[in-house]
């Protein structure tokens, strides 16, 4: 159990190989650069292979059981007693009262979960987290500040590593926080370009909303389950105290899904994902596509034994997931930035696992990410060798004809689109299928709906799928002639990880293999220990539907196999669309939505105008005729009422201040000074003159006036 | 030879006195005026002794406390006077007019 038990390992690695770079990166040699971070990684990817197959053995003889290790605690007090319950202290530090007058400490520990859930996120991330390093040596080669990315990176995956394998609310926050800022950083690699800076802001300033809800929702699961492990938690969420349909824990549940929209760029806060690829083409497959980005699906999936208790917030998430991916595969349907048109598809496959989740199909959902960590990240490493070889352009109008010479690159990504447009055999169709199938049968009624949503998406995402392979590697070549002489296929470096994510992207969804088509779904038995009771409880929810829905199972089957094959001729027919729309298209060609209806082209080539309404909205760039609304129209609002309100009661205060100063000093100086005072003083010395005309000053004829008096007296006296 | 009686010590203190007052009123030297305040307190203790031969001791009693006060004023005028000289270097009355409005 030894690589079990000191699973904190693998996501120290990579902070070592992070603290290496940040401190000694700049002295460093690009070789010692890639040793050090890429192998800190494979390391980090092998010890997460021993230790997901020791947890095999462990789970063996613990049926049902998450291997926890706490390290010790990080937050709050040690009032832990020996079984590792949390021992209520009225003085503790961070203590607060819950909703039932219990005290209780705020308390996370440093402590590692590992369960198939963050077992099967554990392993794709290092795994494809290792090959988009080894292509990072390749395709970064020529570039300035290796040692940064690769710092970065390192730094991203710890981040990531500490998310899923955090046992505690607490713990996934600060992962999740770690990731945003990595995401961040790594955006505005480029920073000297100003769209890179900014979309950089961009992403981090739409994610702090997202994550604002996390933490309010993070702050009411503590209220309310006086805990933060997830251990905790769902102990309580499945003890049966709790109605379903209970108002905190739907607050609780809406407010993590507001954090999952952020992070998972789900409606209406996607808008920074398709800007973020202004960062270099592996950050795009590494963080914002495969890995970072499903996050917010973690999330949901490791709450799902409080989503069950709250239908709404099902119903919200399913709701969002499915009108995320039909507008997001809408606006990618007209992209002509390579990269674009993966980032608007990333956003619409976000949304198919929300749906997932919604309609309580947990393990379709993570089947999906899982899947979808493969063959996306092999699309976005695929056009980085796309862009390799053409000389740094990104739109698709300039490319055509590539696939004679890149052969390599053509092949995987070939392979990556049919994955993900959802052709029998490969990954994509498995999960995908699951998923429409999953909203078609578990909730019925209106939520067909969503199942046809779910369908739609599909085709469009075969139609933009199969465009960019057209556009990129068929039809005629539009570049200009020196750019058609560098086209070289991709460095050793580059190829192998793309080769080696072709072959999951094609096997990766046998591992789901459904029943109906002779496999034993081994995903999702995989994950049973994860969400079976939430299927029980889901199921409970209305006995009498149970039993109809079973024996409906029954007798559906013929119905999956139509819906299967509705959902494969779908496929088939976006990318026969696309082969028919762009097979000749040549310089200055017409897309055929602008041809059938330029109005709709035009919405879709501005993103439904998302960002200009944004802007008036909430960023306040753009004036709502003379009104600026948004944060800088209440900066500015706030800028009036300071300048003019506080400001003017300032100044009033002063002159208030000044003119009775000015009243009283006049009052003192003619009043108090000029009556008062100087009044008798000037009587005084008006009266004065008289007497002092006697005070002449030589004392011998005051003597002598004084003697005259005498001798008059005494003459009086003797003479009268 | 006439005996000498009450009246003829009454004009010599007269006469004295009338010395007196002149010397006060017109010498301008403060020293000059301090030694003829003397000359009137003298006068006065000769009065005082010539009328003691008629009513008894008392006049001869009293003119002892006015010696004693003479001596006193004496002290105390000529310490002014020191002090006043070294301020204005002078000792002559009509400069003395600090007291002036």
């Amino acid at each position: 159990m030894f690589f079990l038990s000191h699973i904190w390992l693998i996501p120290l690695l990579p902070a070592c190989g992070a603290a290496i770079m940040f401190f000694f990166g700049r002295k460093l040699q690009k070789s010692t650069v890639s040793a050090v971070c890429v192998g800190a990684v494979a390391v980090a990817f092998i010890w997460a292979c021993l230790a997901v197959w020791q947890y095999r053995d462990y789970s063996a003889s613990n049926p049902g059981k998450p291997y926890q290790t706490i390290l010790y605690t990080w937050l709050g007090t040690n009032n832990v007693d020996a079984q590792g319950n949390i021992v209520p202290n009225d003085h503790a530090p961070l203590g607060y009262t819950r909703q039932n007058n219990i005290p209780a400490p705020f308390q996370a520990d440093a402590g590692f979960l590992l369960d198939p859930l963050s077992a099967i996120w554990l392993l794709f991330v290092t795994g494809v987290g290792m090959l988009i390093h080894i292509y990072s040596t390749g395709y970064m080669a020529h570039e300035g500040g290796y040692y940064r990315f690769f710092g970065y990176l390192n730094l991203f995956m710890f981040s990531m590593l500490t998310l899923i394998l955090g046992n505690n609310y607490a713990l996934m926050f600060v992962g999740w926080e770690g990731v945003g800022l990595c995401s961040y950083l790594l955006i505005g690699f480029y920073f000297q370009r100003h769209s890179a800076s900014s979309a950089a802001n961009k992403a981090f300033i739409v994610n702090r909303i997202g994550d604002a809800g996390f933490l309010l929702g993070m702050f009411t699961i503590a209220w309310y389950f006086g805990s933060l492990r997830y251990t905790d938690v769902n102990h309580l969420a499945r003890s049966g105290h709790f109605a379903i349909g209970d108002p905190i824990i739907t607050a609780a549940t809406l407010l993590l899904f507001v954090g999952a929209c952020g992070k998972s760029a789900q409606l209406p806060l996607y808008v920074w994902l398709p800007d973020a690829m202004e960062g270099p083409t592996p950050v795009s497959a590494l963080i914002h596509a495969a890995t970072m980005v499903t996050a917010g699906v973690y999330m949901v999936a490791r709450s799902n034994a409080l989503f069950v208790l709250a239908p709404t917030s099902m119903k919200t998430v399913a709701i969002v997931g499915a009108l995320t991916a039909i507008f997001a595969a809408s606006i990618g349907l007209v992209q002509n930035d390579i990269k674009r048109v993966l980032a608007y598809s990333t956003v619409s496959q976000l949304g198919y696992m929300f749906l997932a989740l919604g309609v309580g199909a947990f393990a379709a959902g993570v089947f999906h990410v899982f899947t979808h960590a493969f063959f996306k990240a092999l699309l976005f490493l695929g056009s980085g060798s796309v862009i390799h070889a053409m000389s740094g352009e990104q739109d698709m109008r300039n490319m055509g004809g590539l696939s004679s010479k890149i052969p390599i690159t053509y092949r995987t990504m070939a392979i990556a689109t049919l994955a993900i447009a959802g052709i029998p055999g490969f990954a994509g169709f498995f999960s995908k299928d699951e998923i429409l199938w999953q909203a078609w049968a578990s909730e019925g009624g209106a939520y067909r709906v969503l199942w046809l949503i779910g369908v739609v998406t599909a085709l469009m995402t075969a139609f933009y799928m199969g465009r960019l392979i057209v556009l990129t590697f068929y039809s005629k070549p539009r570049m200009s002639h020196e750019v058609e002489h560098h086209i070289h296929e991709s460095p050793k470096a580059m190829t192998v990880p793309l080769i080696i994510l072709a072959f999951f992207s094609i096997f990766a969804g046998w591992l789901g293999l459904p029943h109906s088509l002779g496999g034993s779904d081994r995903f999702s038995k995989f994950l049973e220990p994860v969400f079976a009771r939430e299927q029980k409880v889901l199921q409970a929810e209305e006995p009498a539907k149970l039993a109809a829905a079973e024996q409906e199972q029954e007798h559906t089957d013929p119905l999956e196999y139509g819906l299967m094959a509705l959902s494969v001729a779908v496929a088939f027919a976006g990318l026969g669309w696309a082969w028919a729309s762009y097979n000749r298209a040549d310089k200055g060609y017409v897309e055929p939505i602008a041809g059938m209806a330029p109005p709709v082209y035009d919405t879709l080539l501005n993103k439904y105008y998302v960002d200009e309404a944004y802007d008036y909205a909430f960023t306040g760039r753009r004036k709502v005729g003379d009104v600026r609304l948004g944060a800088m129209g209440l900066g500015e609002a706030s800028w009036w009422v300071d300048s003019h309100i506080i400001d003017g009661t300032v100044n009033g205060a002063g002159w208030l201040t000044r003119f009775t100063g000015t009243l009283s000093s006049w009052w003192d100086k003619w009043i108090i000074d000029g009556i008062l005072v100087n009044g008798p003083a000037v009587l005084s010395r008006f009266l004065s003159y008289p007497a002092r005309i006697l005070q002449w000053g030589l004392v011998q004829w005051y003597a002598l006036v004084m003697t005259l008096g005498l001798v008059g007296f005494v003459a009086y006296y003797a003479f009268r | 030879m006439v005996p000498i009686t009450t009246l003829h010590y009454l004009v010599v203190a007269a006469a004295l006195f009338v010395l007196g007052v002149v010397g006060v009123l017109t010498r301008r030297n403060v020293v000059i005026v301090l030694m003829s305040i003397e000359l009137i307190l003298n006068a006065v203790n000769l009065n005082l002794v010539a009328f003691s031969r008629i009513w008894g001791l008392h006049g001869q009693v009293f003119a002892i406390f006015v010696i004693t006060d003479a001596a006193a004023e004496a002290a105390v005028g000529l310490g002014i006077l020191i002090a006043f000289f070294r301020n204005k270097e002078t000792i002559n009355v009509d400069e003395i007019d600090l007291m002036k409005w």
